[in-house]
C-alpha cells in the first residue's frame, strides 16, 4: 500500500529537528530507522502530516562504555548494540536483547531511539531497559531533561515525551549484573508473544538482587516486582521456579490471536525461569 | 525419448533465473503506458451490509481523479456476470456475481465503488473520500452455523445457504460397515488459507478505441481461458482481445481465476478510452483474492480387527464463501476421488455439501481438494493403527493397493502406475525408523525433555486431469488438452510455443530440455514463448500440476513431428529413402554411410529457401500438436516428519523432514526438488502456522502478514529429499507431476508426528494449525489441568 500524503523534512541537527517538530505539532513525527513507523504508514494506520527525518544525524549514533554507565546515542542501530564487544562485556543483557530483534534488515536499520520512543509494549528493548533502570535523555525547546525508564512508558505507543521533544540518548548504569533476554514467538521475525529480560546479581550461587522486565505482558513494558522480591535468596532452579510463579500476580496480560491471557501468564513464568538460568549460566 | 538424450534428467540451470534474479523480469506492475489511469476499488468493510447510498462527489472532485462509478453506473458494461465454470450438479445454486455489487455487500472486501485517477496514490486517496452509507446486516462465516435453522442468508434470493450436494459411491458401503470389526470415526477441520504468491495480483488493459481492440496484461495463470471468458463477460469479440501473462510471480491457484478487477480494467478502459491499471496491495489481496481450503470433514473407516479396510464413508462441508468464483464448487471435489488414498477396500461413499458464507470466495489453492483428502485419510490411518494396535507403517502396508498398472482404487479411479510399498521402503531405509522409535522410548522412560514424534503420509494424488471427455462428464467447463508449436528457424535455432503458462515453474528450462533432446539441438538454441494469446493461439494453461504431463508432452510430440518432416526432406536431399536414414543428435545420416548426412540446421535452412522440397511438401520446418491425454497421472510418495515438542510451551519444532516422491520420469531434478521444497513448506505452513480467521461479524482478523503467519526459512528444517521412479503409462514421456505433491503430503505428516509425540498423554487430535497454545492446552488438559 501507499501511505497517505505527507510532508518530509530532513533535519540538519537536533536543534533543527526540535524546531521542525515544534512547528509540525501533533501531526509531526520523527523518522529514524523507520521500521516501526513506515509499516504503520503503509497500512494507513499512522497518518503523520510531517515527517522529520533525523536518520542522517550521525553524531547520535554511538555506543560509549564509561566507568559508571553505558551511553548509547538514539541512532545506534540494533546491530550496533548486538555487535559491540564492549557493550557485551559491560552490559550483556542489552547486547543479547538487541541481537534477537526482528531480522537482520530490521537490526541494521532500526534504532534504539526509535524503538524506545515508539513505546510498543511488544518491543524487546524497552523491557530490557526497564530491567536495567535506564534513563532516557531528551531534548526539547526548553532544553534537556532525563526521564527514568520506569516513568518513560505510559501506555501502548505512548511515552512521557512531550510534543517537540526528541530522545537523544539512553543511559544504562553499570551494575555488574548478569543478564539475559529470552522470548517466545511464533516466527523468528515476529514480535515476542512474551519476552523476559533478567538482570541478576549473585553472591556465590544465591541471588542477591534481581530485576525482571517483561515484554508484551501489558499496555507498557513491565517490571515483575513480586518475582524480583521472591528471587532474592533463591539458590538453584527449584527456588527460581517458585519465584517465577509470582508472575501470576500480573493482572494485565493481553489476549490476541497468538495467545490468550492465561497462556501468556504461563509463558511468562516459563520464560522467567529460562531467562534467569541463561543469565547466570 | 529421442536417441542421444543430453539434457532431459540432467541438472541444467534454470534459464529464467538470470533475468529474474538480476531484476530484469517483466512484471505487470512495472508496465506503464502513455495516458495510463489507475483504478482503486472501494470495498465493504463489513461482512454483510445493505448499501443505502453512495456519495461520489468528493472523490470525483479530488486532485487527479478522472472518474468514479458505483455498481449501478457500470451495470451496462457487463454482458454476463463473472463466470463460474464448474456447475457440479444439475441443481447447484449459482448466485449472480457482478464485479461491483449494487444492493448488498456480502463479504468484507466486496467491491462497492471504483475510482480512476492519474496516479495510484491519487486513486487510493480519493477512494477514501467515497462515502458509502451501510446498514450492517447479520453475517455468518462458519459452515455449520450457516446451515443451522435461522442462519442469516448470504443471498436473500436463495432458500438457504447450501449451494449443492455432490455424491460419489462405489460398492456397497452399508454392507462393508455392517461386517466391520472396527469403525474409526473422526472429525477434522481444514483451516481457511490465504494464498501468498510473492507477486500480488495486478492488471493493465490498453484499449485501441479506433479498432475496438484490447490488450490485457494480467498476473494470471490462465491467459487463454481468461481471453474466452472475458470476451463473454464484457461482450468483446474474442478476436479483439489479447491477453498477456508476462513474468508472473507465483499463483498457487489464486491466479487461476476470472477476477472482478480484471473485468473492471477492461470495462473502464473501454468506457474511458484510456489504459487502466490496478495493482493489489498485500492486505487488499487478502480480501480480494480467493482463499483456499475451509472444510469440515467427517471420516469413517470400516475395517477388520487386523486393520484391513473394508469401506470408506466421508461427509464434507465445504465453505464456498459469498460467491462462486471460477471453480469454487468443484475444488473440494478434486479430492473427492482420493479420500481412500493409496489404500484398497470394497466400498466408498463420498458426499460434499457446498455452503455460502459471508467470506471471501474460496477456490483452488495448491493441491485443490487433494491436500484435504490426503489429510483426512492419512490422519484416519493413524487413528485406525491406534485402534487396532499396530504401527503406522504396518497399517499402511496392510492396506496399500498392489504394484501395477491401471490399478483400480475404491474411489473409482484407475491409477496409472503404482509401487507404494517400494517407495515406503526407500523412505524407511533413509529414516532409521527403528533408531527413532528407540530414541522415543528412551525419552519417554526418562520422562523429561522434548517430546519426540514421527509422522507418516504415504500419499497418492492426481494431476494432469484428462481426457477432456472425462472433464465433460464432471461438468467442468474446459478441456484437458494442451497445445504446442515447434519450429526450426532458418538460422537453425528452435522456437517452442507452448499453451502452458508458467508463473515460476521453470517451463522455459524444462521445455528447452525436452526440445533440445528431441530435435538434437543445443539447449541454448531453444527459445520458449508462452503466456500471450497472440503468440500461442491455443492453450489450456497452468494449474493442477498439469503442465509437464500435458503441455510438456505436447512439446515432445510436436518435436517428433518436426523430426519426421525433417527426415523426409533429408531423404529427398540425400536422394535416399527416409527409411534408410538414422537420426542422432540432430543429424540425419545414411545408414552405413555416415558421411552422407544433413544436420537439422541445414534442413531448416533448406526448408526455408524451399529451393528443393519433396513432392507435396510445404516450405518451412514446423509442426504443432494438441495433446489430450488418455488419463490422469498419479504421483505418489512417502513423507516423514519428525518433531520435537517443548512440553512447557507447546512449541512444535520440525527436526527432520524426509520426502521420497515418485513423479515418474524426471526432466529437471533441480526443478523437481524446488517444487518439493516449496510444496512441503506450504503444507507445513498449514499444519503449524497459517489460518485465516474471521470474526463472527465477517471481519477478516488475519488481515496482513503481521497476523497471518507465513513461515520463513528460519522456521523450516533442511529438507531431506529422495525419489523413486515409476514411469507413468499415461503419456510417452512417462512423466507425472510434482507441483502440488509436497503440499498435498506434508500437513498430515506433521500433524501425525505431533500426535505421535503426544500420544502417551492420550491425546488423539490437535486441529490445524497446531499452534503452541493449542498444543499446550491439550497437554495441560490431558494432565488434568496440572500444568
Amino acid at each position: 500500500m501507499i501511505p497517505a500524503p505527507f510532508e518530509y523534512e530532513r533535519a540538519a541537527d537536533v536543534a533543527a529537528a526540535v524546531t521542525l517538530l515544534q512547528q509540525g505539532g501533533v501531526e509531526a513525527r520523527l523518522l529514524a530507522g523507520g521500521h516501526s513507523l513506515l509499516p504503520l504508514m503503509r497500512l494507513r494506520l499512522a497518518r503523520p502530516r510531517l515527517l522529520v527525518d533525523i536518520g542522517g544525524l550521525d553524531d547520535l549514533r554511538y555506543v560509549r562504555v564509561e566507568d559508571e554507565r553505558v551511553s548509547i546515542g538514539a541512532l545506534a542501530t540494533h546491530h550496533d548494540l548486538a555487535s559491540s564487544a564492549q557493550l557485551r562485556a559491560a552490559c550483556a543483557l542489552l547486547a543479547r536483547t538487541a541481537e534477537q530483534i526482528g531480522d537482520p534488515q530490521v537490526r541494521h536499520r532500526g534504532t534504539i531511539g526509535g524503538s524506545v520512543a515508539h513505546a510498543d509494549p511488544a518491543s524487546d528493548l524497552p523491557a530490557a531497559l526497564l530491567a536495567l533502570d535506564a534513563e532516557m535523555i531528551v531534548q526539547g525547546t526548553e532544553g534537556t531533561r532525563s526521564i527514568a525508564a520506569a516513568d518513560f512508558f505510559v501506555g501502548p505507543l505512548m511515552s512521557a515525551l512531550r510534543d517537540g521533544e526528541i530522545l537523544t540518548e539512553v543511559r544504562v548504569p553499570r551494575t555488574g549484573a548478569a543478564g539475559a533476554y529470552v522470548k517466545f514467538q511464533r516466527r523468528a521475525q515476529d514480535w515476542a508473544i512474551v519476552g523476559v529480560a533478567a538482570a541478576i546479581e549473585r553472591d556465590g550461587s544465591a541471588i542477591t538482587h534481581a530485576r525482571i522486565g517483561l515484554c508484551n505482558m501489558g499496555p507498557t513494558p513491565l517490571r515483575a516486582p513480586g518475582v524480583e522480591t521472591a528471587l532474592v535468596g533463591a539458590d538453584g532452579p527449584g527456588a527460581v521456579a517458585t519465584a517465577a510463579t509470582r508472575v501470576a500476580e500480573l493482572k494485565t496480560p493481553p489476549a490476541d490471536q497468538n495467545a490468550s491471557a492465561d497462556y501468556r501468564r504461563h509463558l511468562a513464568e516459563v520464560m522467567i525461569r529460562r531467562a534467569v538460568a541463561a543469565a547466570v549460566a | 525419448m529421442a536417441t542421444g538424450e543430453r539434457y532431459v534428467g540432467g541438472g541444467v540451470l534454470r534459464k529464467e533465473d538470470l533475468t529474474l534474479l538480476t531484476g530484469q523480469g517483466r512484471f505487470v506492475e512495472s508496465i506503464t503506458l502513455p495516458g495510463l489511469l489507475h483504478l482503486a476499488v472501494v470495498r465493504s468493510p463489513y461482512g454483510a451490509a445493505r448499501i443505502r447510498g453512495i456519495e461520489l462527489e468528493a472523490a470525483r472532485a479530488a486532485a487527479g481523479v478522472v472518474a468514479a462509478f458505483t455498481g449501478a453506473d457500470l451495470a451496462e458494461e457487463w454482458a454476463a456476470p463473472l463466470p463460474m465454470a464448474w456447475p457440479v450438479t444439475e441443481d447447484i445454486r449459482i448466485p449472480e456475481h457482478w464485479p461491483v455489487t449494487q444492493d448488498v455487500a456480502r463479504y468484507q472486501g466486496d467491491a462497492v465503488a471504483v475510482v480512476v485517477a492519474r496516479t495510484r496514490s491519487a486513486a487510493l486517496d480519493a477512494a477514501e473520500l467515497v462515502e458509502v452509507e451501510y446498514e450492517e446486516l447479520p453475517a455468518v462465516t462458519d459452515v455449520e452455523a450457516a446451515l443451522a435453522d435461522g442462519a442469516p442468508k448470504v443471498h436473500a434470493s436463495l432458500e438457504d445457504n447450501s449451494c449443492y450436494t455432490w455424491t460419489l459411491a462405489n460398492g456397497d458401503v452399508e454392507a462393508a460397515f455392517a461386517k466391520a470389526d472396527v469403525v474409526v470415526t473422526q472429525r477434522y477441520t481444514q483451516p481457511r488459507l490465504i494464498p501468498n504468491a510473492m507477486e500480488p495480483r495486478a492488471v493493465v488493459v490498453q484499449p485501441l478505441p479506433a479498432a475496438g481492440d484490447f490488450t490485457m496484461w494480467s498476473t494470471t495463470q490462465i491467459p487463454h481461458i481468461a481471453k474466452v471468458l472475458f470476451a463473454l463477460t464484457l461482450g468483446i469479440p474474442e478476436s479483439k482481445l489479447r491477453v498477456i501473462a508476462p513474468d508472473v510471480g507465483g499463483g498457487f491457484g489464486s491466479k487461476l481465476n476470472i477476477y472482478a478487477e480484471e473485468a473492471l480494467c477492461l470495462a473502464l478502459a473501454r468506457r474511458l478510452g484510456r489504459p487502466v491499471k490496478w495493482v493489489a496491495g498485500r492486505s487488499e489481496g487478502y480480501v480480494a483474492t480467493t482463499h483456499g481450503r475451509d472444510q469440515i470433514q467427517h471420516v469413517e473407516l470400516a475395517a477388520t480387527s487386523d486393520g484391513k479396510i473394508l469401506g470408506y464413508r466421508f461427509k464434507l462441508l465445504a465453505n464456498m464463501g459469498a460467491y462462486l468464483q471460477l471453480i469454487t464448487p468443484g475444488t473440494p471435489l478434486l479430492g473427492g476421488f482420493l479420500f481412500c488414498g493409496s489404500y484398497g477396500g470394497e466400498a466408498y461413499h463420498f458426499e460434499c455439501t457446498g455452503v455460502f458464507t459471508n467470506t471471501t470466495p474460496t477456490d483452488a489453492y495448491r493441491g485443490a481438494g487433494r491436500p484435504e483428502a490426503t489429510y483426512a485419510i492419512e490422519r484416519a490411518m493413524d487413528a485406525l493403527a491406534r485402534e487396532v494396535g499396530v504401527d503406522p507403517v504396518e497399517i499402511r502396508r496392510r492396506n496399500f493397493l498392489p504394484k501395477g498398472e491401471m490399478v483400480p482404487s475404491p474411489g473409482g479411479l484407475a491409477f496409472d502406475t503404482t509401487d507404494f510399498e517400494m517407495n515406503l521402503d526407500r523412505a524407511l531405509e533413509r529414516l532409521d525408523y527403528e533408531g527413532l522409535r528407540a530414541e522415543q522410548r528412551a525419552r519417554r522412560e526418562r520422562g523429561d525433555g522434548k517430546l519426540l514424534g514421527v509422522g507418516f503420509s504415504t500419499y497418492v494424488e492426481m494431476c494432469g486431469i484428462a481426457p477432456s471427455q472425462a472433464l465433460g462428464s464432471l461438468n467442468y467447463g474446459a478441456g484437458g488438452w494442451d497445445a504446442a508449436m515447434v519450429r526450426m528457424l532458418p538460422t537453425g535455432k528452435a522456437e517452442v510455443v507452448t499453451g502452458s503458462s508458467p508463473h515460476g515453474q521453470g517451463h522455459v528450462t524444462s521445455w528447452s530440455q525436452i526440445a533440445a533432446d528431441a530435435l538434437g539441438v543445443a539447449f541454448e538454441d531453444v527459445t520458449v514463448l508462452h503466456g500471450d494469446t497472440h503468440v500461442a493461439p491455443l492453450g489450456m494453461n497452468t494449474y493442477g500440476s498439469r503442465s509437464l504431463a500435458v503441455g510438456g508432452v505436447a512439446v515432445s510430440l510436436a518435436c517428433g513431428r518436426v523430426v519426421d518432416k525433417a527426415k523426409t526432406l533429408a531423404g529427398h536431399l540425400l536422394e535416399v529413402s527416409p527409411d534408410d536414414l538414422e537420426f542422432e543428435r540432430g543429424t540425419f545420416s545414411v545408414k552405413g554411410v555416415p558421411d552422407r548426412k544433413k544436420t537439422i540446421q541445414e534442413l531448416a535452412f533448406a526448408a526455408w529457401t524451399a529451393h528443393s522440397l519433396p513432392e507435396g511438401a510445404e516450405p518451412g520446418l514446423e509442426a504443432s500438436c494438441v495433446y489430450d491425454p488418455p488419463n490422469f497421472t498419479f504421483p505418489f510418495g512417502t513423507h516423514v516428519c519428525v518433531v520435537e515438542i517443548d512440553p512447557e510451551t507447546g512449541a512444535v519444532e520440525i527436526v527432520r523432514y524426509l520426502a521420497v516422491d515418485d513423479c515418474g520420469n524426471v526432466i529437471n531434478p533441480q526443478i523437481v526438488d524446488g517444487q518439493v521444497h516449496g510444496g512441503v513448506a506450504q503444507g507445513i505452513a498449514a499444519a503449524l502456522w497459517e489460518e485465516a480467521v474471521y470474526a463472527p461479524d465477517g471481519t477478516l482478523e488475519t488481515s496482513s502478514m503481521l497476523n497471518y503467519l507465513v513461515p520463513s526459512a528460519a522456521e523450516l528444517p533442511s529438507f531431506e529429499l529422495d525419489r523413486t521412479v515409476t514411469p507413468s503409462n499415461t503419456n510417452p514421456l512417462g512423466v507425472k507431476g510434482i507441483g502440488e505433491a509436497g503440499t498435498i503430503a506434508a500437513a498430515p505428516a506433521v500433524i501425525n508426528a505431533v500426535i505421535d509425540a503426544l500420544s502417551p498423554l492420550g491425546i488423539t487430535d490437535i486441529p490445524m494449525p497446531a499452534t503452541p497454545e493449542r498444543v499446550w492446552r491439550a497437554i495441560r488438559d490431558a494432565e488434568g489441568g496440572a500444568a
